[in-house]
This record gives structure tokens, C-alpha cells and sequence, in this order.
């Protein structure tokens, strides 16, 4: 389990090595070449940063770096890779915690009264995977920010400030979540052992919440667990909607001033935490379920 | 499925509907609320906002329809490639696979547009390359899933070819779960390119595009909010049609 995991993570930060190299030129030359510096110039500082060496001795490098914590310095303002991101995680961590608060919540509430009959439940859960989140977080901020001006729309003001950004992401994420409860619930509704419960005379609302729910909770458990992954993406666009500082956005800048390093390390982190929750979440799985333990 | 057809004639014939040209920018009629000339309002540029909905589904769907392309063949190849694959390979293909998901997929588009430019192309390729692996892990599940059905068995014992059996029972029965996960991955790649067009990566200044009208409607919503409502009624509607023809073409596999 655990070499598996590591080799997964040596796989994924290899692929964010060389996917990267296939990038024409760097941040330092674009730089550079934007400042008027000479040839010369440009070689003895991307020599000074290790790019001049050959290819594999910079991945054999920077690999053993990683394994020792160290993943290495922007090239764009030295700073450590690890403290750009120390620095920028707390937001991002409350936003996607926030949210994927939201999604379960707001998933299994949707998606267990779809799963019952509710078509109202199914339609929120509807537009919920089909509105893309820069839209529903326009209309959102419009009507919340403006019209009502009931909460911020924008920066990093505590709690209230997280309040939008966390509801629309975390909405658009219930979606996915929502759907799977509420495919299991449809097919546990007419189990042997909910019919057993009923004929025992116990009240609709512990059928509901001690044996359709429990028995439907598995799937969403690795949902969950993938849905965690796909947050990244929702919170590279949310950052950006609601004008937070985060991970998402040194990424998205990262890429497009062709800061290698930053990207790579943010990759590696990412991974690192998708791969881990995976991980934990077939943990779940198991201790949950008696017929996958088997 | 009826809704889907519609759907989809809808955006062919639709810019027949546009009222303006939907390039021609006014500048005596900028942000002007939707009223008798311009149905939808215009944009920051006096430009028909109801013309470039009504203009913009070609680009948008062409987009996503490349990148479903782009994510499939490849992906189908693979996955079924995988799924007759002996237990080494399998094992070095699950980690492999577990990587590149593990891979944020918004790095990769990135990565693939800043490689390849801008425009329709690149566009389709940065939303479809992403789309491959989480492909091949679906195709690869629904295959294994019918790997003991009594049909391959019975093909097996005939002495057909480990290729026979994939391409002439394997793919056939699969079918109906690939048509269903299609319908995913292309209202996937919907949202997922006006997501792009969005940051700013994905559209050609001027042409019309939901994604880019959304983008450009966000700028202005402060004093105009038609402008980025009526992209995104369009692409919310198309994305609930298209999730739910795959909802009925089959259970449609999770991701």
C-alpha cells in the first residue's frame, strides 16, 4: 500500500517534470529578453540556476530536492517553492474545506430526497452539475454582493468572505456527490432488508437515516474522496472570481510566466494530497463495508 | 433523447435567428437593457447580445464535440488495449493511471495551451488530452466488468483471436455504457472549455463563444448583468440536456 503510494507520487512529480520541459523556453530568458539583458547575460543566470545543465542531471536534482523536502526556489524571485506555498495554502485549505462541507451536506440532503421521489430535489441537483461555477458565482455575487449587499464579494475578509465563494463552489460539487446518494438511495428503497424494517413498524425517518442512508453512503465515500481532487480546478476559477489570494492563483500564474519550479512543487503537493485521500478513502470503504473487506 | 435532437438543431440552425451581426460593434448603443431592438441587450461594445448567443453555439459546441473526439479514440483504444493486457502490464497501467489523475487537470490544459496557442484546436486539445486517462479507466472497468460473460468464453473456445474477441464482442457489448460516458465527456468538455475561455485562454477576441461572452458579461455585470445571463442560461440548459440523454442511454459510470 504504502510503496504503491510512493510510486504514484514518483510517477506524478516525473510527469510534472518533463510535461513542463515541453514548454518552449523559460521565465528567466522571457524575462530576461523583456528587460533588455544581452545573450551573455541570460546564459551566466540561467547557469546560475542549474538550466544550462542536461536535462536528466536537472530531474536526477530536483528528485533528490523532493525526497528531501527541498523543492527548490521560483525562478522568477528565488523565493522556496515551500514557502510560496506555506504562505498561500490557508486559504485555499478553509475554501475547499468550506465547500466540500457544503457539498456533503448539501449532497445528501438533494440527493437522498431525489433518491425518494423528489423531483424539486432532482432539479436542484441538475442544475447544480450543469451550471458552470463562474456563472452561478457571477449571479451569486450579483445578487448577494450588490443588489442585497448582504456579504463581500471579493478578497480575504474572514469568515463572511468565504461564505459566497465556499456556497458556489461547494454547490457545484454537492451535484456529483448528490447524484451518486441519490442512485443508491433509489436502489436501496426497495431492499429486503427496508422492506424488513418497515413491516417491524419502525418510523420513516430512521428507515430513511439508518438503513437507506447507511447503505448508500459507500459509493459516495469514494466520490467524495475523487471530488476532493477535482476541487483544484473549481478552486483555481473561484480564486479567481472572488479575488482570493490561494494555490489556485500562484498556480494559474505560474504556468503562464513558465515558473517551472512553483508548478512542479504545487503538482507534487497536490498529488500528494489527492493520492493520500484516495488512499484513506478505500480505508473507509473497507473498514465500512463487510463484503469489500472479504 | 427527443430534447438532445432538439438541442443540437437548434445551435445548427440558430445563427439563421440572429437579428445583428453579431461582429459589428455600435458604439452609440453600448450596454443598452434588452428592449425591441436588441431582445438581450447589447454588450460593452453595442454588440446584439441575442445575435452572438444565437452565433456563438456553433463555436462552443464544435469545441467540445473535437475535445469528446479527442478524449474517445484514444481513450477506447487504450482501455480496451488494457483490458486484454496481461497482470504485469495491468499493474504498471493502474499506477500510471493513478498518477496522471493525481495530475491536476487544469495544469495539463494549461500546459497543452500554452504549448499550443490559441484557438479552436488547441482549445479542443487542452479540454480533450485531460479527458484520456479518466477515459481509459472507464472503458477498461466496463470491460473487465463483462470479462467472465458467457459469449467470450464461447468465443475463446472457438480460437478467435485475443483481437477478434475485443473488436467484435467486447466493443458491441460495451457500447451503450461508451455512448452514456460520451454524453459525459462532452458536457465535461463543455463547461470545461468556457471554463478556460473564462481565464482568458481559450477564446479569439470578437468571434462569438459562450465561454468568451460569459467572460467578457463578467467584466461588465456591475452595470449590465444581460450580458453574461444569457451565455449562461445557454450553456447550463445544453449541459442538463446532454447529462440527461446519457442518463438514459445507459447508467452512466461514475468518475
Amino acid at each position: 500500500m504504502i510503496l504503491r503510494v510512493i510510486g504514484v507520487l514518483w510517477l506524478a512529480a516525473t510527469l510534472a517534470f518533463f510535461a513542463l520541459r515541453l514548454l518552449p523556453g523559460d521565465a528567466i530568458t522571457a524575462q530576461l529578453v523583456d528587460s533588455g539583458a544581452s545573450a551573455a547575460q541570460i546564459e551566466s543566470r540561467r547557469a546560475a540556476l542549474g538550466l544550462d545543465a542536461p536535462l536528466f542531471t536537472q530531474y536526477t536534482d530536483w528528485l533528490v530536492g523532493v525526497v528531501s523536502g527541498d523543492l527548490g526556489v521560483s525562478m522568477l524571485d528565488g523565493q522556496p517553492v515551500n514557502e510560496i506555498v506555506a504562505r498561500q495554502v490557508a486559504p485555499t485549505i478553509s475554501l475547499a474545506l468550506a465547500a466540500l462541507l457544503i457539498a456533503i451536506l448539501g449532497g445528501l440532503t438533494l440527493g437522498s430526497a431525489a433518491g425518494l421521489g423528489s423531483s424539486s430535489a432532482r432539479f436542484a441537483l441538475n442544475i447544480a452539475l450543469s451550471a458552470p461555477i463562474y456563472w452561478t458565482g457571477t449571479l451569486a455575487i450579483w445578487v448577494f454582493a450588490l443588489l442585497l449587499d448582504w456579504l463581500p464579494s471579493s478578497g480575504d475578509s474572514g469568515l463572511t468572505g468565504l461564505i459566497l465563494p465556499s456556497a458556489v463552489l461547494g454547490f457545484h460539487t454537492a451535484g456529483a456527490i448528490g447524484r451518486v446518494i441519490a442512485a443508491g438511495v433509489a436502489e436501496t428503497v426497495n431492499a429486503d432488508f427496508v422492506f424488513t424494517a418497515r413491516s417491524k413498524g419502525l418510523p420513516e425517518g430512521l428507515i430513511v437515516w439508518r438503513h437507506i442512508l447507511r447503505a448508500s453512503l459507500l459509493p459516495a465515500v469514494s466520490v467524495i474522496a475523487l471530488q476532493a481532487g477535482f476541487l483544484l480546478g473549481g478552486v483555481v476559477i473561484t480564486e479567481m472570481l472572488f479575488n482570493r489570494p490561494g494555490i489556485g492563483r500562484v498556480l494559474l500564474d505560474a504556468v503562464m510566466r513558465q515558473d517551472y519550479p512553483v508548478v512542479q512543487g504545487i503538482v507534487v503537493w497536490t498529488a500528494a494530497v489527492y493520492i493520500i485521500v484516495n488512499a484513506a478513502a478505500d480505508v473507509i470503504t473497507r473498514q465500512l463495508d463487510p463484503r469489500v473487506a472479504a | 433523447m427527443r430534447l438532445l435532437m432538439f438541442l443540437i438543431a437548434f445551435v445548427i440552425v440558430a445563427p439563421l435567428l440572429a437579428t445583428h451581426d453579431p461582429m459589428s460593434t455600435d458604439t452609440d448603443s453600448q450596454r443598452l437593457p434588452p428592449h425591441a431592438a436588441h431582445i438581450l441587450g447589447t454588450d460593452a461594445l453595442g454588440r446584439d447580445v441575442w445575435s452572438r448567443v444565437t452565433t456563438g453555439g456553433w463555436r462552443t459546441f464544435g469545441v467540445a464535440a473535437l475535445a469528446t473526439v479527442i478524449a474517445l479514440l484514444p481513450g477506447i483504444i487504450g482501455g480496451l488495449a488494457l483490458s486484454a493486457a496481461p497482470r504485469l502490464i495491468e499493474h504498471l497501467a493502474d499506477s500510471s493511471i493513478n498518477a496522471v489523475l493525481a495530475f491536476p487537470s487544469v495544469a495539463i490544459a494549461l500546459i497543452v495551451l500554452t504549448l499550443l496557442g490559441q484557438g479552436v484546436m488547441p482549445l479542443a486539445f487542452a479540454v480533450g488530452i485531460a479527458q484520456i486517462v479518466p477515459t481509459v479507466r472507464v472503458v477498461r472497468g466496463a470491460a473487465l466488468a463483462i470479462r467472465g460473460a458467457g459469449y467470450l468464453e464461447s468465443a475463446r473456445s472457438l480460437g478467435a483471436t485475443p483481437t477478434r474477441i475485443v473488436l467484435f464482442h467486447v466493443l458491441p457489448n460495451i457500447a451503450p455504457t461508451l455512448l452514456a460516458y460520451a454524453g459525459v465527456v462532452f458536457s465535461y468538455s463543455l463547461l470545461n472549455s468556457a471554463a478556460l475561455s473564462f481565464l482568458g485562454l481559450g477564446g479569439e477576441p470578437g468571434v462569438p463563444d459562450w465561454g468568451v461572452m460569459l467572460a467578457e458579461g463578467r467584466q461588465a455585470f456591475r452595470s449590465a448583468p444581460w450580458i453574461a445571463f444569457a451565455p449562461g442560461v445557454a450553456i447550463t440548459l445544453s449541459v442538463m440536456i446532454v447529462n440527461r440523454a446519457a442518463d438514459q442511454l445507459g447508467r452512466s459510470p461514475r468518475r
